[in-house]
């Protein structure tokens, strides 16, 4: 923390970085532009400019490595400067910038590509491809800005994207009142991160990362507290976290390749990103680090209850992203070198759940657009592509040994367990009953899905596998799936080492490793075999009545009913209220006076046919107050 | 090139188009049209070389003039213009074009005579650059009266539904208001040395309560004219029966007096009661930013709704004049820029989308995208812009005013930011209950719904939004201008920027 951070100006091939938000911008700009006129081609060239982006990317990467500090900046130009405030359109790149680009561009490629198959029967492909470009150069921006401004300009971006995408299909009522629902409930979020900048500049003058973290040692520990709670409320927002998390299942109304990119892969892990890259403020107070854990142990325990009750498979994916979100929370939470294992588990997730969401995507494809998971079975015969790389992903998420979230989740798992006193058994166990959860709620889905007698609607004749276009990406993420986390975890954390802080030497978890991790797979195991055994068969094509704790989490825990009953509905009446005392309390008495004053009511509309005469009697009332004016100023009441 | 009398030029432009164009036959309204587009395009024209002689650097009032007319009250023909005005008097220029065609066919329906309808609006815009090109008090003043009679006729006359009662409303809520100042115009001279010059009488010093009693004349004809909270009422009822054109002007250049007044005449005029009242102003503000943002989520007429959001808007602008420092000041006046912009883009469109249907209830839309894309996918563009998105120019001027409110002021700074929540959620209602969801089978047997914009339409809204994006990423051209003037005004107010709280990296507040 001492130490002064500087960031190189950038030279060479890394001068030209803002390429990579720069293509997928112009890209859009065209598909937008052109409308229907770029149907033709729209599809291919927004895949192109994301394909363009890794490519770059990759090329930047191995060019970071040559850098003396492996950070360089390009500021590109004044963005504001008023007063002593300065704000640049400047840009970051560093080993924490860069392995979210990678991600972006190498994923986001991925399901472009995928997605060319997936909307192929869709009339505003064009459209589609314009706003995912769209949110390319703005989720790129989020992670490239070298200042607070520039993150926001690209939080921003991303929800407007996410808005766009997730009310594509707009004449759905449904899907457009999704998609507001996630703008305001982002808002929500984004007063805060607002307020957390203005809380930068009233205090530390500015509002660049160097400057930020440079200065936070000097500050109060009640303002780093706020300033860090209000940036976690802006991360919670965006990712879906407690108490902000009800948006982000209803966002699945967008298409299956924007749930898999913006809302498991990418844009939900930017709170993830924020609280990470903020990691100096975050440190430096451990109230609020005991928040961002409480946040996530909370969030992936919610995540865990409702994924295990819900019937719709695209709504299981996304509380189970709710609920690895939660793990990546619990581990920026909990500081020190579990930075870096949120952001490696990030990166595991990012390809492990795009696959499974593509996944979903293709079962619905061959389904008829059928998302509940009762109305399947038996699909791993007749989409054996689909059903290997699912469950390639299956595997993963569920930490079985060998496969990414073995090597992920279990270090976030270990760390909690390295807190100091209690808390240690609290946030240990929490991650380790989700763990459990999580291999249940994600089995009941695999097995519904694939395994078991056909349940299909009548209208279901020959569900089909899908095209290559579509099976190659879902073959590649699924490789992904299996064998990233194992490949990254030790490279990646030692990569990001700055800007993520370095591991100042472990204390002992309070149980020991191995006790934890074969805890930890005996839960899994025994949440595999149990929902294995309980669904095999299948289940009730209805929903059954169920106890207190099945009907919470089908109604989400009631967080809609709350924010219903708290916000909605008050909020309606109060409108209603204040639109009625407008027009009959304030405007009425303006009309009221102005009535008296021209002598009894209905005047005013008289005065409406004869205007010249109300105009005649203004000016003799204006000559009154002025005479009344002039002889005020002459007796001197005035001075 | 500063020698070239441009202020005196550029209003009486427009007031000779007006008489050339009101002289054309009735029978032939094109030629009327398209002798005031092109009247107000070589305004125009006039304005972007008034602007690159003006030095942005220079001295606080630049193309000074001063032309002898009433001796005896030593009363001028003084124009001249600073950063803030510059910036206004581009506003007026730019969106003036865009409203004549905007507004092509809007008097057709009228039993009116169209010419008459062209020339008024030029009346209105030299009227308005009047107003804001005055330097002397006495000048402001009866422009700021005589701005009322074209609008009068223009919402009088070619309006929609109500407009009678709307123009009546306008004129007798702005008389007031000009009758509250014209008392303290009057004041002013006999307590301020008998001149209406405006230099020198922000020399002269005023007991505490002359100068408190001054200041509250011109500020409620302002306040009235911005409309602050609880003068509004006369907004949304004019607003929503102006034709499209004379309302986009009325929101985004005419209620901009208002605030232009107080920067120009209550702050620097007296200052001693300017720090005293602002506490009050910022929390008439502060209301209003609130209460009429809940109010535009209640409305069901498009645009009475358009009206409140721009109460709300009034609201940002009032909190950053009287914030009184430097972020706060040049967002307040880069905000009436900006919104003159983007509100002026929402009334026009929502006007196009009004016309089409010839009801401005909202509950006759519904599913409207699927219809009209182009002209859904605009009216969602100015929605963005209007909540002051981040990459659109109001988001700069929203984050201004914020940012240099927060540094003296926390609690207020806090509160207007729940009215970016606010404003999400009216913009984003809006936008679903007409153009999204299920198709409202009544649009389908309106043939006009089926047309989506014409090409005189794309040229309306794409200059506007073009200015919008542009300004939303470099806003610098403009803040370079009025950053100079909200500084020499935060120095006639006698305050200062504070330090950064804990000032380990940077140096010590701006000069």
């Amino acid at each position: 923390m001492e130490q002064t951070i500087e960031y190189a100006h950038a030279t060479g091939v890394l001068g030209s970085v803002w390429l990579l938000i720069a293509i997928p911008l112009v890209s859009s700009a065209v598909i937008l532009l052109l409308g229907r006129r770029s149907a033709k081609f729209a599809h291919w060239l927004g895949t192109a400019a994301i394909g363009a982006g890794f490519v770059l990317t990759l090329i930047y990467f191995f060019s970071l490595r040559d850098q003396p500090n492996r950070a360089v900046e390009r500021n590109l130009w004044e963005f504001i400067s008023v007063g002593n405030l300065k704000v640049d359109i400047g840009l970051l790149f560093d080993p924490l910038s860069a392995v979210f680009c990678l991600l972006i561009t190498g994923v986001g490629f991925l399901i472009h590509l995928y997605a060319v198959g997936y909307m192929a029967h869709d009339e505003r492909r064009h459209t589609f491809f314009g706003y995912f470009n769209l949110f390319a150069a703005a989720m790129l921006l989020l992670v490239l800005g070298n200042n607070y401004v520039m993150l926001y300009l690209g939080w921003e971006g991303v929800g407007l994207a996410s808005y766009l995408l997730i009310s594509f299909w707009y004449t759905r009522p449904s899907a457009a009142t999704a998609g507001k629902k996630a703008f305001l409930m982002n808002r929500v979020g984004d007063a805060g991160l607002v307020i957390a900048i203005f809380t930068m500049f009233a205090y530390l003058g500015s509002t660049n990362y160097a400057d930020v973290f440079n200065g936070v040692g000097g500050l109060s520990s009640t303002v780093v507290l706020l300033m860090g709670l209000l940036l976690l409320l802006g991360a919670t927002g965006k990712s879906g976290q407690f108490p902000l998390q009800a948006w982000l299942p209803d966002a699945m109304e967008g298409p299956t390749p924007v749930s898999a990119l913006i809302h498991a892969a990418t844009m939900v892990t930017a709170g993830v990103y924020l609280i990470a890259r903020s990691n100096a403020i975050f440190s430096a107070n451990e109230v609020l680090q005991t928040v961002v854990v409480s946040v996530g142990a909370l969030t992936l325990l919610i995540g865990c209850i409702i994924g295990a009750a819900k019937d719709d498979i695209k709504r299981v994916l996304a509380w189970s992203t709710v609920s690895q979100i939660g793990y990546m929370f619990l581990g920026v939470g909990l500081g020190g070198g579990a930075y870096a294992l949120a952001i490696i588990h990030l990166l595991a997730h990012g390809f492990f759940k795009a696959n499974m969401f593509l996944g979903a995507g293709s079962v619905m494809h061959g389904m008829k657009d059928q998302v509940d998971i009762r109305r399947f079975g038996g699909l791993w015969k007749l989409m054996p592509w689909t059903f290997g790389t699912f469950t390639a992903g299956w595997l993963a998420i569920v930490g079985f040994p060998g496969f990414s979230g073995f090597f992920t989740k279990e270090p976030i798992i270990v760390a909690a367990f390295e807190r100091e006193g209690w808390t240690a058994w609290l946030y240990g166990w929490a991650a380790l009953l989700g763990a459990g959860l999580t291999a249940f709620y994600m089995t009941r889905l695999w097995v519904l899905t694939f395994l078991g007698p056909k349940r299909w609607t009548e209208d279901i004749e020959h569900p089909h596998e899908s095209p290559p276009i579509m099976v190659g990406p879902l073959v590649l993420l699924a490789i992904g799936s299996a064998i990233a986390g194992g490949l990254m975890a030790s490279p990646v954390a030692k990569w990001l080492e700055p800007p993520l802080p370095h591991e100042a030497g472990h204390p002992e978890p309070v149980m020991s490793h191995g006790v934890i991790t074969t805890l930890s797979l005996v839960l899994t195991f025994a949440g595999i075999g149990l929902a294995y055994l309980l669904f095999r068969r299948g289940t009730a094509l209805v929903e059954q009545p169920a106890g207190v704790v099945v009907t919470a989490a089908r109604r989400n825990l009631y967080a809609d009913a709350f924010n219903e009953i708290v916000f909605e509905k008050p909020g309606i009446f109060l409108t209603r209220a204040l639109v009625f005392l407008d027009n009959r309390g304030i405007d009425g008495a303006v009309n009221g006076l102005a009535a008296a004053v021209g002598g009894g009511s209905g005047r005013l509309r008289r005065l409406q046919t004869g205007f010249v005469r109300s105009y005649a009697m203004s000016m003799m009332a204006g000559a009154l107050v002025v005479v009344a004016a002039f002889v005020a100023v002459q007796m001197g009441w005035l001075s | 090139m500063q020698d070239f009398p441009y202020l005196t030029v550029l209003t009486g432009l427009p007031l000779l188009g007006a008489i050339v164009v009101w002289c054309l036959p009735k029978s032939r309204p094109e030629t009327a049209k398209i002798v005031a587009l092109a009247w107000s395009l070589l305004v125009f024209v006039l304005s972007v070389v008034m602007w690159i002689a003006f030095d942005a650097g220079g001295d606080r009032f630049q193309l000074r003039e001063s032309y002898q007319w009433i001796p005896t009250w030593d009363a001028r023909f003084t124009f001249a213009a600073d950063g803030i005005a510059l910036v206004m008097l581009l506003l007026v220029t730019v969106l003036v074009p865009i409203v004549i065609v905007a507004s092509w066919h809007d008097a057709d329906k009228s039993r009116r005579s169209i010419p008459t309808y062209f020339a008024l609006l030029l009346v209105l815009e030299c009227t308005m650059i009047g107003v804001f090109a005055a330097a002397d008090v006495f000048l402001f003043y009866v422009f700021f009266e005589v701005m009322l009679v074209p609008m009068y006729f223009l919402i009088g006359s070619f309006g929609g539904h109500q407009r009678q009662y709307a123009a009546v409303k306008f004129f007798l809520y702005s008389l007031v208001g000009g009758l509250f100042m014209l008392a303290a115009v009057i004041g002013l001279w006999v307590v301020g040395g008998h001149t209406f010059d405006w230099q020198a009488l922000t020399s002269s010093e005023f007991a505490t309560n002359t100068g408190r009693w001054l200041f509250l004349g011109f500020f409620i004809a302002f306040a009235i004219k911005a409309p602050f909270f609880p003068f509004h009422t006369w907004l949304p009822d004019a607003g929503g029966a102006a034709p499209a054109g004379a309302a986009a002007l009325l929101v985004g250049v005419l209620d901009k007096v208002g605030t232009f007044g107080i920067l120009r005449y209550c702050l620097p005029l007296f200052p001693e009661a300017s720090r005293w009242f602002a506490p009050w102003a910022i929390a008439l503000a502060l209301i209003g930013i609130i209460y009429a943002a809940l109010l535009a989520i209640g409305q069901n007429d498009l645009k009475r709704l358009v009206s409140y959001t721009s109460i709300a808007h009034f609201g940002f602008i009032g909190v950053g004049i009287f914030a009184f420092t430097t972020q706060a000041g040049t967002g307040a006046v880069l905000y009436m820029l900006n919104h003159g912009l983007a509100t002026g883009l929402l009334f026009l469109v929502v006007g196009m989308l009004v016309a089409r249907r010839d009801s401005a209830n909202i509950r006759d839309f519904g599913g409207a995208g699927k219809l009209v894309p182009v002209l859904a996918g605009v009216l969602f563009f100015a929605g963005l812009a209007s909540l002051a998105l981040p990459g659109t120019a109001p988001f700069v001027s929203e984050f201004l005013v914020l940012v240099g409110t927060f540094t003296v002021n926390k609690p207020v700074a806090v509160i207007a930011t729940v009215g970016i929540i606010l404003a999400a959620a009216y913009v984003l209602w809006m936008v679903q209950r007409t153009t999204q969801g299920n198709l409202n089978p009544a649009l389908l047997e309106e043939p006009r719904m089926r047309r989506d914009l014409s090409v005189r339409e794309k040229v309306v809204v794409a200059p506007l939004i073009l200015l919008i994006l542009f300004l939303g990423f470099y806003p610098k051209p403009v803040t370079d201008v009025i950053n100079p003037a909200v500084q020499a005004t935060m120095q006639d107010v006698g305050k200062s920027d504070p330090a950064p709280i804990s000032g380990t990296t940077t140096e010590a507040a701006v000069k």
